[in-house]
């Protein structure tokens, strides 16, 4: 078995319906995804899932130098940022990629697959 | 070297690339890696070269090659993996898989002679980049060095090494699967692979670029593993389609070009086409009508047919390639289909019925502003209808965005011509 | 208490670069580093990740999933691997992520966990 980081993206400061057209869609793509969130477990698939909050909370942390030095931001500067990820283990990719389709219909957005090259 | 021995090399050297796509799948379902497959099988081609010539003096090759090289192949591996100690996760894994006992059941496609078809998924998965789809394909399963594949592209070496040491990287890392989809993915992904033996196929046919206007060992590579995945898998119809719509296209190939110009199918000497191909082609259209499941490829393939059935151009049934082209159009809805059913039109309706759809088209889809054949057939149209300062714009348009040396020669001949 | 993403960010090259006794050394580090994570008891997962490269992108919000080669973000350097920890406020995960970012020879971004992980 593999584990695989399944990650979703979005801008660093979400709207009002957090990027959802209206709060019914978000409503729904929340229990959609929580639907999803229960297959996974039932099926054996699920390690971690979790929503991150915005990118603007982000903070750096650098503590290679006698102490630590603190800047505020995220790491990358790009548009979109990661925004939740689930973890699953599975046998393949063509099972990762088979869950990413899923995840990805029931939280409306692109789904980024990536191996882990292993676990701590 | 003395000239018979570098012939044996040679004949060694054509055995090897014959049986590489084999080889490796067999290396592959054995070993679980794709490096340790590609190293065991170099190995083997050198004791080949080394051997080969003394043990079999007359031919120089073995009754059975095939079982020789992966026989040789498989000890390497396995004396490599001894010699490196088990170093590494990797290797322990794949000697664990080495073992004698049998393989874990793969459904119906349970023979070794199915290895090729599992290597074929995995190196078409559609997580690959589809330029290195066609790569790793014509590397694993078609024996070609990635000096051969870069000059085919017409890309640096280091640019395709790069791109097929990738594409290995994410197969290994990522655990995309050595096996045969399941029968509900299983459409999908043929389609994946046959896309990946048609632009192989057609970069063959229609090659870019300055040099050869035909590459025959693309055309002749995607034949050859278009064959076997027939071979493979013979029920499927789409599958049969596309071998028989390039058996059709290859048939053409010799009468296709002269003196460096690109000869159209009407003007083509119907007595030079392969009528091996042509024969074997139609037996596989029947094949597909006979199944009746149609596809893109089997229509392409059925579309073809006709063309190759007409002993001249006159004589072509017309009005069966248009409703060939209306059926395509159902299951491949694109303005180029939709163009060359417009070609067909020229010939049963006119050229001015023709033109009129083929700007109709280019309003719907600008796209095809960009792609030559809009442009050489909107030419050759003006041309016919005697409206020669338009068609002469046309000429122009199409020469500038055409990219293959023996179309380019004729649509400046033709562009000369006008009057 | 609330859950951290510890992430660290970096890009292949760069990575290839480090000579193999300060890779050891910092793996050893990182062990030591983990160990003391789980030790305090706010451990929640921790990974490193294969290169960008093995990545796909998939889209499927439509009939059939539509797969892309490659990472999501077209940036220079890409998340590499990160904690998880759940610890009681914002410093303490600053805390520890000025330890792991000793440990693992790169900054570390901090970023909170929505307030009911679906976890």
């Amino acid at each position: 078995m593999t584990h695989y980081l399944l990650s979703v993206h979005g801008p660093a400061e979400m709207e009002e319906f957090g990027g959802y057209p209206s709060r019914e869609a978000m409503e729904q793509s929340f229990a959609d995804t929580g639907r999803f969130n229960d297959q996974l477990k039932a099926d054996g698939y699920w390690v971690f899932a979790g929503g991150l909050q915005s990118a603007t909370t982000a903070t750096l942390v650098d503590g290679q130098g006698e102490t630590p030095v603190v800047t505020d931001g995220p790491y990358l500067e790009t548009k979109e940022y990661i925004a939740g990820f689930w973890v699953i283990d599975a046998p393949d990719l063509d099972v990762a990629l088979k869950l990413a389709a899923e995840g990805s219909k029931a939280c409306r957005g692109v789904v980024e697959v990536r191996p882990f090259d292993g676990l701590a | 070297m003395s000239a018979t021995s570098s012939t044996t090399a040679q004949a060694i050297e054509r055995v090897f690339r014959e049986e590489y796509g084999r080889l490796i799948a067999s290396l592959v379902r054995r070993f679980g890696d794709i490096d340790i497959a590609e190293e065991a099988a170099g190995e083997a081609l050198v004791a080949a070269l080394e051997k080969w010539p003394q043990q079999y003096p007359d031919s120089g090759v073995p009754p059975n090659p095939g079982a020789w090289l992966t026989t040789t192949a498989g000890n390497r591996a396995i004396d490599r993996l001894r010699r490196e100690k088990l170093r590494d996760d990797k290797h322990r894994q794949a000697v664990d898989m080495y073992d004698d006992t049998p393989h874990e059941s793969l459904g119906v496609f349970e023979s070794n002679e199915d290895d090729r078809l599992r290597l074929m998924f995995t190196c078409c998965h559609p997580a690959l980049a589809p330029e290195a789809r066609i790569a790793l394909t014509l590397r694993l399963l078609g024996g070609l060095t990635v000096e051969e594949i870069a000059q085919a592209f017409l890309v640096p070496e280091t640019t395709m090494g790069q791109r097929i040491t990738r594409a290995k990287k994410k197969i290994a890392a990522a655990k995309i699967p050595y096996r045969v989809p399941a029968p509900e993915d299983l459409p999908a992904r043929v389609a994946t692979v046959l896309a990946v033996l048609f632009l192989v196929f057609n970069e063959g046919y229609l090659a870019s670029g300055d040099g050869e206007p035909v590459r025959s060992e693309l055309t002749g590579e995607a034949i050859r593993l278009a064959r076997i995945l027939h071979g493979l898998m013979p029920g499927e119809p789409e599958v049969t389609g596309l071998l028989a719509l390039l058996l059709l296209t290859e048939a053409r190939r010799e009468a296709r070009v002269r003196h460096g110009e690109l000869v159209r199918l009407d003007d083509q000497d119907r007595g030079g086409w392969d009528r091996a191909l042509i024969t074997e082609g139609h037996a596989l259209v029947r094949e597909c009508l006979a199944i009746n499941r149609p596809g893109r490829y089997q229509l392409l393939a059925a579309i073809n047919a006709v063309h190759t059935d007409a002993p001249t151009a006159e004589t072509t049934d017309w009005s069966q390639v248009v409703a060939l082209y209306d059926q395509l159009l159902t299951v491949d809805p694109s303005p180029i289909v939709a163009l060359n059913r417009a070609v067909a039109i020229a010939e049963l309706d006119g050229p001015e019925v023709a033109l009129a759809q083929v700007d109709r088209l280019v309003e719907t889809a600008p796209v095809l502003s960009s792609y030559h054949a809009l442009h050489a057939t909107r030419a050759d149209l003006l041309r016919r209808l005697g409206r020669s300062t338009d068609a002469r714009e046309a000429y122009d348009a199409a020469l500038a965005v055409c990219d293959n040396t023996a179309e380019r020669a004729y649509l400046t001949r033709r562009r000369g011509e006008l009057v | 208490m609330t859950q951290y993403l510890l992430a660290v960010h970096g890009n292949e090259e760069d990575f290839a670069d480090i000579a193999p006794e300060t890779m050891q050394e910092m793996f050893e580090s990182v062990d030591r580093f983990n160990q003391k994570v789980r030790d305090a008891g706010i451990w929640v997962f921790a990974g490193g990740l294969e290169p960008a490269g093995t990545a796909t992108v998939v889209d499927g919000q439509g009939d059939a999933p539509v797969m892309t080669d490659g990472p999501y973000l077209e940036t220079k350097e890409h998340l590499g691997g990160f904690w998880i920890i759940d610890v009681p406020d914002r410093d303490a995960a600053l805390q520890w992520a000025a330890e792991g970012s000793k440990a693992c020879q790169g900054r570390v971004e901090v970023r909170p966990f929505q307030a009911e992980p679906e976890a």
